[in-house]
């Protein structure tokens, strides 16, 4: 393929577009220096990741990825700001000096992801052929197949819940006990 | 181009229209305008009182766990749609399954409310 093939294609199109959102949101998400700020770009690099699901064909995958995340995590990470730091706005402390290893180790996983795919499937060209996948093959997978993994999920959710619930709760006196026991 | 990108076209299409249309008449509005900001001008208005302090603050942990219980239960729908769409063929064997996921979760609401971190003191 050369590059003028590449570049008449609009897909390509779309796809940097998207793509350089994404990185410019990730860039912003650890450079910014208001928190809430580097939770909002965090939800533009998760938008972006769910277009590029959803240029995959990948539909279901792409609105979990909006539900979940952009609905829900995000909403907790904003709740974690609230309840952990106050006051929450500009914050000249928030960039670490130690830059050097992180962007190394980042640049590191960067390769080795690279690599691992280049090896993994090379010149290989998904044939999107612009066909949502049914969300059918994912439920007789999920509940076929996958059915013992399925429901180990409830009680890893269940551990996470649990264990929320007892770092975020007060801890109550014995007089406050006996009286919520009456009850 | 399949439907499938067609029909996405026009989400894209719409969602580049609603950025234009808000973007435009800011645009126009900000050209016809005066501008001429003072210090007054720029305070938050409230009910004509000087705003006090920051408009950030802390809130309660409490809120947390409803934070939490949202997101849990979240990912419990994310489950459920792929579920509903095959339950007929899949059965009284499906339903079983899906209660006994529902159920493991529900078991979590019930220690959050014996817990009593659901109580708003």
């Amino acid at each position: 393929m050369t590059f003028v093939d590449w570049i008449s294609a609009p897909v390509n199109w779309v796809f940097t577009i998207i793509g350089l959102v994404v990185i410019f949101s990730g860039f912003r998400v650890v450079t910014s220096r208001n928190i809430v700020h580097a939770a909002l770009y965090l939800v533009g690099a998760l938008g972006g990741t769910a277009g590029l699901f959803l240029m995959l064909s990948a539909e279901f995958v792409a609105w979990v990825l909006v539900l979940v995340y952009i609905g829900a995590v995000i909403v907790l990470f904003l709740f974690g700001i609230m309840i952990t730091r106050a006051p929450t706005g500009l914050d000249e402390s928030l960039n670490s000096d130690h830059t050097a290893l992180p962007a190394l180790l980042a640049s590191g996983f960067f390769l080795m992801m690279s690599w691992a795919s280049i090896d993994a499937f090379g010149t290989q060209v998904i044939d999107s052929t612009g066909e949502p996948v049914p969300t059918e093959i994912i439920g007789e997978s999920l509940f076929g197949r996958f059915v013992i993994p399925f429901e180990v999920v409830s009680f890893v959710l269940l551990a996470a819940l649990i264990g929320g619930i007892t770092l975020a709760r007060r801890d109550l006196s014995p007089a406050e006990e006996e009286e919520r026991s009456a009850v | 181009m399949s439907p499938y990108f067609e029909s996405y076209l026009t989400v894209g299409a719409f969602a580049a229209l609603g950025v234009v249309l808000v973007l435009g008449i800011l645009g126009v509005a900000s050209i016809l305008r005066p501008d001429n900001p003072t210090k007054a001008k720029k305070l938050t208005y409230e009910c004509g009182v000087d705003a006090v302090g920051s408009g950030w603050s802390q809130s309660y942990i409490r809120y947390y766990v409803f934070g939490l219980l949202f997101v849990i239960f979240d990912v419990e729908a994310v489950f459920i749609f792929p579920w509903a769409i095959i339950l007929e063929d899949l059965g009284v064997f499906g339903l079983v399954e899906m209660l006994v996921f529902i159920g493991i979760l529900l078991l979590g609401l019930v220690y959050a409310i014996r817990k009593g971190v659901l109580q708003w003191e």
